[in-house]
């Protein structure tokens, strides 16, 4: 199991200087997670899991204690390779989508491809493949303002997958959605889980968090549950 | 990131707000074609002035009785006063000069001209048959004044535009007999209007023949002589032999000042070239201007898109990407206003040589150099600070934002 760990999280803290008085965003978190999980972290607000979902996508380093990505000790590596290393390991997908207004939904998508510097020729051909593979053949023009919340979405996913990351990390994907478009846009994710990406939910919502096989509870700052359903399953056959 | 997509990616950055670029690239333009605009008209006013002197005749060196002091203290200033007069010999004696092509003696008077019932003061010019090829001027009808001997005179005179206008109206003036002062002489030409030089219109001369005017001014003095030289690379060599000759004409005294056209022109030139210059250093003040809101703009710009700078962070950016990124912005906004306002600036100048058909307000090649890199580098230095405050961002308080 541990040979095989994507992510390894030992001993990890942070905390935040608010005005005069510290937060405990993260206090001693350790957590490993392998290549193709499927994990949902819920919790109320400010219990954390946004900062370690930031933590596990590298925008955020830790206080004390060592994290793992891939083999590469995190503490080690400069900016610029921080910068790269998420390029290469790691897709985000926002509540709010953040998608860029002024650009067409193709050139949203093609965006990291842009920025990891890959050839036009090669970018077209990925960001065709992807606007066919996500349904959005016929919304490859338009602007984020003249599509559906859930084509929205659909373009941030294709967007945050286009370089093939093995970790998707989503923090409310569905909170700015209707039922059904969020229902679509899980199953989407469920869908790149099932060919082997590693996903990462983060939620409020109690159904979408139930559907995770790995199920993380936090508060205050701290892991307070960790049931893998997998685990469960092989007990109650026992 | 390729450097094609940094342009192409700052370049739709731009467009994506087209009021706030357009507002930019026109204070950008309007600097840069105050610089072409404003030393257009010095540099204008410089070749004007260096047009009016060339057009006295080139290759000239101009004689005139009197030492300019410009040496300092001469104890021989103590002992001789008064300058010796120039003479017409003086002039003949220069005339055997290596390298002096043409010479023309000079004398200067008022007088009245009067004919056909009709009075007029004018200028009285006495000169020889030389002159007009000296001074390089026209004739409008008729000829100049014949060659005499030294000392001989001809009982002609040639006519200014306005004088002849005045007098004769329309009617033919060539062989009419004209009083001037108190000889009577024959019109023999008429200068074509318009020339000038020296500082007068010639429109308004009577030009009559040196020994003439010296009997009826009743004097032997003259008051300039024009030296031709034979080329332009001469000009040194004629004007220390004639300095040369003239000192010893008078006996060792150096009471003659010798001046050569290159030198006044060399001297307005370096005045206007200042002027140019110092007109260009207050148009460039409006190019910092314009540099500072380069800065202001940029600035708005990463708070207005930090989302999207957290954005590009998340998905892989790192923080020299983000400062390419603003910082082509900023230099493709000055370049823009740069290469606009250059268009402006000559079509500024195209219209003030439209309205002023004499004034040869071209900007000087300098100029242009000067206003775009100015204009360049000033929204380059001015994209630094807005360009690293968006690399700096903290990409998770940047993506909270909406």
């Amino acid at each position: 199991m541990t040979a095989e760990s994507l992510i390894k999280l030992i001993g990890i803290e942070r905390t935040f200087i608010l005005g005069d008085s510290k937060v405990h965003a993260l206090r001693n978190i350790h957590l490993t997670i392998a290549a193709g999980e499927y994990i949902s972290v819920m919790g109320p607000s400010g219990s954390g899991k946004s900062t370690l979902l930031n933590m596990i996508g590298l925008l955020d380093v830790p206080d004390a204690g060592t994290y793992q990505l891939d083999g590469h000790e995190i503490k080690s590596l400069s900016h610029d390779a921080l910068a790269s290393l998420r390029s290469e390991t790691i897709g985000f997908i926002f509540q709010s989508f953040h998608l860029i207004s002024r650009l067409s939904a193709a050139a949203n998508i093609e965006l990291p491809l842009v920025l990891a510097g890959i050839s036009a020729s090669e970018r077209t051909k990925r960001v065709s493949q992807a606007l066919k593979d996500y349904g959005l053949i016929d919304r490859a023009e338009h602007r984020p303002n003249e599509l559906s919340g859930g084509q929205r979405q659909r373009v941030a996913i294709a967007r945050a997958t286009i370089l093939r990351p093995s970790v998707l990390l989503a923090d409310e994907p569905t909170g700015n959605l209707d039922s059904a478009t969020g229902e679509e846009v899980v199953s989407l994710l469920e869908a790149l889980n099932a060919h082997g990406m590693t996903l990462i939910v983060v939620t409020h919502d109690h159904a979408l968090g139930a559907r995770a096989r790995r199920q993380i509870r936090m508060m205050d700052g701290g892991i307070v549950s960790d049931i893998n359903q997998a685990d469960v399953a092989t007990s109650l056959a026992t | 990131m390729k450097i094609v997509d940094t342009f192409r990616y700052a370049a739709q950055a731009a467009t994506g707000s087209p009021l706030r670029t357009l507002l930019v690239i026109l204070s950008m333009s309007i600097g840069v074609a105050a610089v072409v605009i404003l030393t257009a008209l010095g540099d204008g006013a410089r070749r004007y002035v260096i047009n009016e002197f060339s057009s006295i005749g080139s290759n000239l060196v101009i004689v005139l009785p009197g030492r300019s002091e410009t040496r300092g203290f001469n104890p021989a200033n103590l002992v001789t006063s008064t300058p010796r007069d120039l003479t017409v010999d003086d002039a003949e004696a220069l005339l055997r000069l290596p390298d002096v092509a043409r010479i023309s003696p000079i004398l200067v008077a008022t007088t009245e001209i009067n004919a056909a019932g009709k009075l007029r003061e004018v200028m009285l010019l006495g000169t020889n048959a030389e002159y007009v090829k000296v001074r390089q001027m026209k004739m409008g009808i008729g000829r100049f004044l014949s060659k005499v001997e030294v000392g001989h005179s001809a009982s002609e005179v040639v006519l200014g535009a306005e004088i002849r206008r005045e007098i004769f109206g329309e009617m033919n003036p060539l062989g009419k007999t004209v009083r001037v002062g108190d000889r009577r002489l024959r019109v023999v030409g008429v200068l074509r209007e318009g020339g000038s030089g020296m500082g007068m219109t010639t429109d308004e001369l009577v030009i009559v023949p040196i020994a003439t005017a010296q009997a009826m001014l009743d004097t032997n003095t003259l008051f300039r002589i024009l030296v031709e030289a034979r080329s332009r690379k001469r000009i040194n060599e004629v004007k220390t032999s004639v300095l040369k000759l003239i000192t010893e004409r008078h006996e060792g005294e150096e009471d003659i000042t010798v001046i050569t056209q290159d030198a006044v022109l060399e001297t307005f030139d370096k005045i206007l070239n200042v002027l140019t210059l110092g007109v260009a250093g207050i148009a460039a003040i409006s190019l910092a201007v314009a540099g500072i809101l380069v800065m202001n703009v940029m600035l708005v710009s990463v708070t207005q898109r930090t989302a999207e700078i957290g954005l590009l962070k998340a998905i892989g950016a790192n923080a020299s990407t983000i400062r390419h990124l603003f910082l082509v912005e900023a230099s493709l906004l000055s370049l823009t206003g740069a290469l606009v306002g250059i268009v402006l600036g000559y079509s500024g100048a195209w219209v003030l040589r439209f309205i002023y058909p004499n004034f040869p307000a071209y900007p000087p090649l300098w100029a242009v150099f000067a206003g775009f890199g100015t204009a360049l580098i000033s929204g380059l230095i001015f994209g630094v600070m807005p360009a690293r405050q968006a690399a700096e961002l903290d990409p998770i308080q940047a993506l909270s934002k909406r």
